[in-house]
C-alpha cells in the first residue's frame, strides 16, 4: 500500500503535510457548527422533553409528533429540504445556518427522549412530595425533579453529542466547509484519497472518543449511584430507556 | 398535482425503496452477526480478540458513518451496492458490537453461575443462557440503530451515485419544478421513510412487550 505509486504512497503524505491548514480550518468549521447545534438541540429538547411529560395532551401529542417525525426520516432529507425546498418558498438560508439548523432539529428529537426519561427516572413520590410541600409545577421541576434526572441524563447526553458531531459530516454534502469537505475537496484535485480520509478520520475520531469515554465513564458511575440507592424509587423501564440513548440514536 | 402520482412515477419510487430495503436488510443481518461476534469478543477475556475488537469499535464508531462511505468507494474502490453493503456493515456491526457488549455486561452472574452448575459448557452457556438474554434486554437499543441504518442509506445517492429511494426522488424532483410538485415530493419522500421507519419501530415493542411477559 506504502509502495511509490499505491493510494498511501509516501508524497501522497508529504502533500497532506503541506495542506494541513486546510484540514484544521475544516475541523474548526466542525467544531464550531457542532457547538452551535448542540445547543440548539438541548434547548429544544428540554423544551419538548417537559411538554412530553406535562398533564395536557395536546402539549404530549406536540411533542410526539416532533420526535417521530425527525427520528423516522433522514437526517439527509430535512437538510435538503432546507437547501432545495425552503428556496421555493422564498427562504434561503446561507450553508452553516442549514446545518446548525438541520442537525439542532434531528437531534433535538433524540434529547427530548432522553430528557422525557429522565424525568420519568425521578420516583413519583418526589413530585408529590414536592407538590404536597406547596412547590408550584416550574419549582418541582426546576428544584426537586431535573437536578435528579441529571444524574440519568448526563451518559446518554453526552453520547447524543458524540453522534451529532459525527452527523454534522452531512454539511459537506452540501458544501459546507467542515472536516468531510476538506477531504473531499482536497482529494477531488489531486486525487490523494487515502491520506486525505485518514486525516479527516483521526480528526473526526480526535473531536468524539474523548466523549464517547467520559460518557461510558458517566454510564459506569450512574449505575453505581443506582445500585446503592433504594430500587423502587425509581421507574425502572424509564431508567432502562435513558440507558438506551446512551449506546445508539442518530 | 395529479401528474406527480402517475404509475410510472410511483414504480420509480417504489423501486428506489427496494433498493433501500436491500442494501438496509443484508447489512442488517451482516452487521448483527458481526456485532454479536464483536460484542462476545470485547466482552470475553482472552486478550488477542478483545483487544482487536475494542479497538475496531472504537475506530469506527468514532469516525462518522459518510466518512467510511466516502473510504469504501474512492479508497478500496468498490462499486456501487456492494460499496453500500460494505460500508454500512463496517459502520453497523461497530454500533451493534457496543450494544451487545452492553448486554452482555448487564446478565447477572448467578445466571453464569446456574449455567456452570448445571455442567454447561462455554459455548453452550453462551448460546443458550447468556445471548437469547442479551437479545431480549437490547431490543429496543438494536431496532433504534435500524433505523438509523435505513435513515442512514439515503447519504448512499450522493455519494456513490445508488439511486435508492432518496436518488428516485431525487431525480423525479428533477423533473418537475413548479413549486407545489417538489414540495410534494419531499413530503412523498419523508412520508415513505417515515412509514417504513415507525412501522419497524411499532412491530417490535410490539415484540418487545409480548417477550418481557
Amino acid at each position: 500500500m506504502m509502495r511509490a505509486n499505491g493510494p498511501f504512497a509516501l508524497f501522497k503524505w508529504e502533500a497532506l503535510l503541506g495542506d494541513f491548514p486546510f484540514f484544521l480550518e475544516g475541523l474548526l468549521y466542525t467544531f464550531v457548527i457542532s457547538l452551535s447545534a448542540l445547543l440548539l438541540a438541548l434547548a429544544l429538547g428540554i423544551v419538548f422533553g417537559l411538554l412530553s411529560s406535562a398533564a395536557f395532551p395536546p402539549a404530549r401529542a406536540a411533542a410526539r409528533v416532533y420526535v417521530e417525525f425527525f427520528q423516522n426520516t433522514p437526517l439527509l432529507i430535512q437538510v435538503f429540504f432546507l437547501y432545495n425546498g425552503l428556496p421555493f418558498l422564498g427562504l434561503v438560508l446561507d450553508v452553516t445556518t442549514i446545518g446548525i439548523l438541520g442537525v439542532g432539529l434531528y437531534h433535538g428529537a433524540y434529547i427530548t427522549e432522553v430528557v422525557r426519561a429522565g424525568i420519568g427516572s425521578v420516583g413519583r413520590g418526589q413530585r408529590e412530595a414536592a407538590l404536597s410541600q406547596g412547590l408550584a409545577y416550574s419549582q418541582m421541576m426546576g428544584y426537586i425533579v431535573l437536578p435528579q434526572a441529571v444524574r440519568v441524563m448526563l451518559p446518554p447526553l453526552t453520547m447524543q453529542a458524540v453522534n451529532l458531531i459525527k452527523n454534522t459530516s452531512v454539511v459537506a454534502i452540501i458544501a459546507g466547509s467542515d472536516i468531510m469537505f476538506a477531504a473531499n475537496s482536497w482529494s477531488s484535485g489531486n486525487l490523494y484519497y487515502g491520506p486525505a480520509y485518514v486525516a479527516a478520520g483521526v480528526l473526526y475520531f480526535c473531536l468524539c472518543f474523548p466523549l464517547a469515554k467520559l460518557a461510558s465513564y458517566l454510564e459506569r458511575r450512574a449505575k453505581q449511584a443506582f445500585g446503592q440507592a433504594d430500587p423502587g424509587q425509581a421507574d425502572a423501564a424509564a431508567t432502562r430507556a435513558a440507558a438506551k440513548g446512551a449506546v445508539t440514536g442518530g | 398535482m395529479a401528474e406527480i402520482f402517475t404509475v410510472n412515477n410511483m414504480r420509480f419510487l417504489l423501486m428506489g425503496l427496494g433498493k433501500t430495503l436491500y442494501i438496509s436488510a443484508v447489512s442488517l443481518v451482516l452487521s448483527t452477526f458481526l456485532g454479536c461476534v464483536l460484542g462476545v469478543a470485547r466482552n470475553g477475556r482472552f486478550a488477542p480478540t478483545k483487544l482487536l475488537s475494542t479497538i475496531y469499535i472504537e475506530a469506527v464508531r468514532n469516525i462518522p458513518n459518510l466518512l467510511w462511505i466516502y473510504v469504501v468507494f474512492l479508497v478500496l474502490r468498490l462499486k456501487s451496492t456492494p460499496a453500500g453493503i460494505v460500508s454500512f456493515t463496517l459502520f453497523t456491526s461497530a454500533a451493534i458490537g457496543e450494544i451487545v457488549r452492553g448486554g452482555l455486561s448487564a446478565v447477572g452472574i448467578g445466571q453464569i453461575e446456574a449455567a456452570k452448575s448445571q455442567g454447561l459448557t462455554r459455548l453452550q452457556r453462551l448460546l443458550y443462557i447468556i445471548l437469547p438474554q442479551t437479545f431480549r434486554k437490547i431490543i429496543p437499543t438494536l431496532v433504534s440503530q435500524f433505523v438509523t441504518l435505513i435513515k442512514d442509506t439515503s447519504f448512499l445517492w450522493s455519494v456513490v451515485a445508488i439511486q435508492e429511494l432518496t436518488g428516485s426522488a431525487t431525480i423525479l424532483m428533477g423533473r418537475y419544478y413548479q413549486i407545489d410538485q417538489v414540495l410534494i415530493l419531499y413530503g412523498l419522500l419523508a412520508l415513505v421513510y417515515f412509514l417504513v421507519n415507525f412501522t419497524i419501530s411499532a412491530m417490535f415493542r410490539n415484540l418487545e412487550k409480548r417477550l418481557s411477559h
